[in-house]
């Protein structure tokens, strides 16, 4: 019997120049584009250099993000390295300092994200871009640097797993919580090596930042990709924005997935990470009371506007906690600039919360925002890893931007419902 | 590469990438000084004591987080020669085998110190220390090719020079 393919198996079947392709068979396939920042540069270019060949100068993206503005001279030594690359190939998609900012949401808000594309990059959180209904992998920086020279990469295609979120969510809910909530449920290696897709009344209604949250964090589970079938609301986040053509991919009636898991939104709330696993889920509601140092708004999983406006409207004639220091990092030039716009940098402003220009800093123990000794902090990232933001003795929560405002607040971690009407 | 023999380090499930390699030392891609910070933050000792040829077993998911192929560069440059787990995480995966890291999933009892034999050829794992001997499905095909070429890079200049 034919079996049909899953949006992951038909993009590997096309990009390999096959009509079918099988969960576990390793493919060779072109890639559209390779998104390398300044943390895994540098050893790409090195590697690159053993070739000889010229670049395939319209698939490589090269986004400094980590340690800039530099941190310190190695970090500036790195940024140099790949501007000096950037000059030497006359590459056309490097982006200065100031032009850009976290590479995964400047790869959607240029236009390289889009449906029906496979998309590599050497950052683990390349997976966001499924939010669009592309199937993008994060890869290293050796194979980047070969993938730059031949424009194709092996894949082990992987096996499907589908998840169904239905019905409206509650008030502060947002896709950062579906997913914490999924990781949950099925641990951090409950995807590995696999592709989860994403159906459901509560995906189609997200916007594309929710969606992207999604997205992001299913590396988090393990997976290899999260894809979300695309719609009208990526088409038209797309228009004006996407380079050349492209070719929305959606899964077979017979597509064969490995697992099938159903959620109902309504029971998801507003959902907490606590220390060491992104999976050790809490309710934010019932985690008693765990006071904070630093709360942390940013990151490519939850820098977005729609992130900002709904942590501003909490926090807006709000003083931020005097035991606290709020740091709140926009994902991008275009998301500062419309969060100015909009009036919510002042705000944040008048909240007491540090502002900064778009950057990784602190979401990755970077700079701008490290923590001491025995710190606690609430962030709207994606790991909490014993000492991702800091020394190994401090703690970090995962939570939505809601939840971060919120708790930036009171002191300590708290449900948004808690203070709206304060 | 078809027979090891060496010490075993023994970790547990979900080690990820910041524990091998911490954020701050990614300002340098070089195994050799990315070696003296492997595990810093939670086997101090381990980059001091660490010798050629050592082996490391770990449960599941092995290598989980950030893609930073500086976690198997600091390995290689700590003359780890094998990670055996359970499972990997998947960047983890392939950015070993791309760069000649051998890893093997397979669930070995093993305690810290015990001595293994490795026989890649034939899939099998000796604890010497327990006796007890444990068999692996080798790799796939390609992916043997990669590593007996010496990792991608090679494949790639291949490739390249036939194209
Ligand atoms: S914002 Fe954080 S998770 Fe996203 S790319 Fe930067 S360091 Fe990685």
């Amino acid at each position: 019997m034919y079996n049909g393919m899953t949006i992951a198996e038909k993009i590997l079947a096309k990009k390999s120049g096959k009509k079918k392709v099988e969960p576990g068979e390793i493919i060779e396939a072109e890639v559209d584009y390779i998104m390398v920042n300044d943390v895994t540069g540098l050893p790409a270019f090195e590697v690159f250099e053993n070739f000889n060949v010229a670049p395939l100068r319209d698939k490589i993206v090269l986004i400094p993000d980590h340690y800039v503005p530099n941190k310190d001279v190695p970090s500036a030594e790195q940024a140099k390295a790949m501007r000096i690359f950037a000059k030497k190939y006359n590459l056309p998609y490097y982006y200065e300092v100031g032009s850009s900012g976290v590479c995964h949401q400047h790869m959607i808000e240029k236009g390289f994200a889009a449906p029906g594309r496979l998309i590599v990059g050497a950052d683990s959180h390349t997976c966001s871009y499924g939010a669009l209904g592309a199937f993008s992998t994060g890869i290293g920086s050796t194979e980047a640097a070969c993938a730059m020279a031949l424009g194709n990469l092996w894949f082990r295609v992987p096996e499907s797993q589908k998840f169904i979120i239905e019905g409206k969510t509650r008030k502060y809910v947002m896709g950062k919580d579906v997913i914490l909530h999924i990781i949950g449920d099925i641990g951090v290696d409950g995807a590995l090596y696999k592709s989860m897709e994403f159906y459901g009344s509560t995906v189609e209604s997200f916007p594309l930042a929710d969606r992207i949250s999604i997205a992001n964090m299913t590396v988090e589970a393990g997976a290899k990709a999260g894809i979300i079938p695309p719609d009208n609301t990526v088409y038209e986040y797309l228009k004006g924005r996407v380079i050349g053509e492209y070719e929305p991919v959606f899964a077979d009636s017979t597509a064969e997935y490995i697992e099938t898991f159903s959620y109902d939104a309504i029971e998801i709330p507003c959902t907490v990470a606590k220390p060491y696993l992104p999976s050790n889920i809490a309710p934010a509601s019932e985690l008693g009371d765990i006071t904070i140092d630093q709360a942390y708004l940013g990151s490519c999983t939850n820098g977005r506007i729609e992130d900002l406006r709904i942590a501003a409207k909490i926090l807006k004639g709000k003083k931020i906690h005097p035991n606290v220091r709020m740091i709140v990092v926009p994902a991008s030039k275009e998301v500062y600039e419309q969060a100015l716009e909009e009036g919510i940098i002042k705000v944040f402003l008048d909240a007491n919360a540090y502002v900064s220009g778009p950057t990784c800093g602190a979401c990755l123990g970077g700079y701008m925002g490290v923590l001491a000794r025995g710190e606690r902090c609430i962030s709207s990232t994606n790991r909490n890893f014993i000492g991702r933001m800091g020394h190994k003795e401090s703690e970090v929560y995962l939570a939505n931007p809601a939840v971060v405002a919120a708790s930036a607040i009171t002191g300590r971690i708290t449900d948004p419902g808690e203070v709206e009407h304060g | 590469m078809d027979k090891i023999r060496g010490r075993v380090w023994k970790f547990g499930s979900n080690v990820d990438t910041d524990q091998i390699i911490p954020a701050e030392y990614l300002v340098t891609g070089d195994p050799k000084k990315l070696a003296g910070h492997a595990f810093e933050k939670v086997r101090p000792d381990f980059a001091k004591k660490v010798k050629k040829g050592d082996i490391i077993v770990g449960e599941e998911n092995f290598g989980c987080g950030s893609s930073r192929e500086h976690a198997p560069r600091a390995l290689i440059g700590c003359g780890i020669s094998c990670v055996i787990a359970n499972s990997f995480a998947r960047i983890f995966f392939r950015n070993s085998i791309n760069i000649g890291l051998p890893l093997i999933e397979c669930a070995v009892e093993a305690t810290e110190g015990d001595i293994l034999e490795i026989d890649f050829e034939n899939g099998r794992i000796l604890n010497t220390n327990s006796g007890r001997e444990y068999r692996f499905k080798p790799l796939p095909d390609f992916l043997l090719d990669l590593l007996k070429a010496g990792g991608i890079v090679e494949y790639t200049k291949r490739k390249l020079a036939s194209n």
